[in-house]
């Protein structure tokens, strides 16, 4: 005879745990603290090595000095580069009213990135068990995502680029936690297999329902040859904003500052 | 996660919290209406999932703080990443006993500030006089803070 058990849902007191209503909180604080960013802008790509971080630093530079109010929050945990591409200090973060102030570049960029809190020429490593890693490695990343979209002080921003390491699944755990779906800039090299990755990611951007902004094509007039912006402009019915050149002047970027209102 | 006691066909309601300081969890659930007690105990894989969703098994009763998780996990922060010193309440709050000064040393400096923080409002909360390894304890077991 089996034992007459009720099911999950069919408890309904008051758990003190409330892990339900921890995560609500969470998502919450997220919300309050974008309610003053006009928008979100994913910066992706799904592609390494084609410029993110180059054309996030660019175009939040140029954002900044046509007199709009720009973050970057740096989403390449790993990787992080865009306190450099930003010419910023790395310096001691410090707390203010239960919050953390960002950086600020000389163009009023206000940028937070784990190359803030991160040992000179150390890898991102988590204390935790040493075996069964993977199992938790990736929900403290997305836990680190919630943590900078949160508890940096990003104030009242036209814009709030994220600058995202390759891949879509930082991008889909970004869309999880907005309360808004998120602007999309893509950024590409003309080469075909940079093409077919992008295409991937732009695909899981419209699976989320993401607004695309256009497409960026980076290190033009190099080596890498073929027609990956226009080939995913067409396909998705998105602008190609720029080309940018290895050398890009200020005119490229201010540029793409007139196509993104 | 929530618990029935099958017999009583009630919500078991969590208990108490016990951190022994090597990655596992003791979690105890008693049923309101016969008074049976159970426990679930996590191994660290099981507890470091838990604690990477920013959620503590038994709830919270403090604030966060901010960047509380990475702060907490991150194993290669930088000691001097964080500028904790404009603290609240600094030289007004609850003292500490040599002991626990000592101990809160050895807290990396990545962490310190935040584990100073926390111990501060555990203390001011309950009307604490002086932080003493006990209350440290004490503390560490109520909220959950693993590893500090």
């Amino acid at each position: 005879m089996p034992l007459n058990i009720r099911t999950y849902h069919e408890l309904t007191e008051a758990d003190r745990s409330g892990l339900a209503d921890q995560i609500g909180a969470q998502r919450r604080r997220v919300a309050d603290r974008l309610a003053s960013v006009r928008r979100v802008v994913a910066v992706l790509s799904g592609k390494g090595g084609v410029g993110k971080s180059f054309v996030t630093a660019g175009l939040a530079r140029a954002l900044a000095r046509s007199g709009r109010s720009i973050g970057v929050l740096d989403a390449d945990f790993n990787g992080p580069t865009a306190p450099q591409l930003l010419h910023l200090p790395v310096t001691s973060c410090t707390l203010h009213d239960g919050v953390i102030e960002p950086l600020v570049s000389a163009e009023g960029v206000r940028c937070f990135s784990m190359a803030f809190l991160l040992e000179d020429g150390r890898p991102l490593a988590f204390r935790g068990p040493e075996t069964e890693g993977h199992v938790w490695r990736e929900t403290l990343e997305a836990a680190t995502l919630r943590e900078f979209l949160a508890d940096v002080a990003w104030g009242a921003l036209d814009e709030l680029l994220v600058d995202l390491p390759p891949g879509v699944q930082r991008f889909q755990e970004l869309t999880e936690l907005l309360p808004a779906r998120p602007a999309v800039l893509a950024v590409t090299i003309p080469t075909p297999e940079s093409r077919d990755a992008v295409r991937r990611a732009l695909r899981a951007a419209n699976d989320r329902k993401a607004t695309l902004l256009g497409v960026v094509e980076n290190m033009v007039g190099g080596p890498f040859v073929g027609n990956a912006a226009d080939e995913l402009a067409a396909e998705f019915g998105i602008p190609v904003l720029a080309r940018v050149p290895f050398h890009p002047g200020e005119d490229v970027w201010k540029n793409v500052v007139s196509k993104l209102q | 996660m929530k618990f029935l006691c099958v017999e009583c066909d009630r919500q078991m309601q969590f208990e108490e919290r016990q951190l022994p300081g090597d990655g596992t969890l003791a979690a105890a659930f008693r049923c309101p209406t016969c008074g049976r007690v159970v426990a679930l105990l996590t191994n660290p894989m099981e507890t470091q999932l838990v604690a990477s969703l920013g959620v503590k098994i038994g709830g919270t009763t403090l604030p966060p703080q901010p960047l509380e998780t990475v702060r907490g996990m991150v194993a290669t922060g930088k000691e001097d990443a964080f500028d904790d010193g404009r603290e609240r309440g600094a030289g007004s709050g609850p003292s500490w006993s040599m002991e626990a000064q000592e101990r809160l040393a050895r807290v990396p400096g990545f962490v310190r500030g935040m584990v100073k923080r926390i111990y501060l409002d555990y203390a001011k909360d309950r009307g604490i006089a002086e932080i003493t390894p006990a209350v440290m304890d004490t503390a560490r077991s109520e909220l959950g803070l693993e590893g500090m």
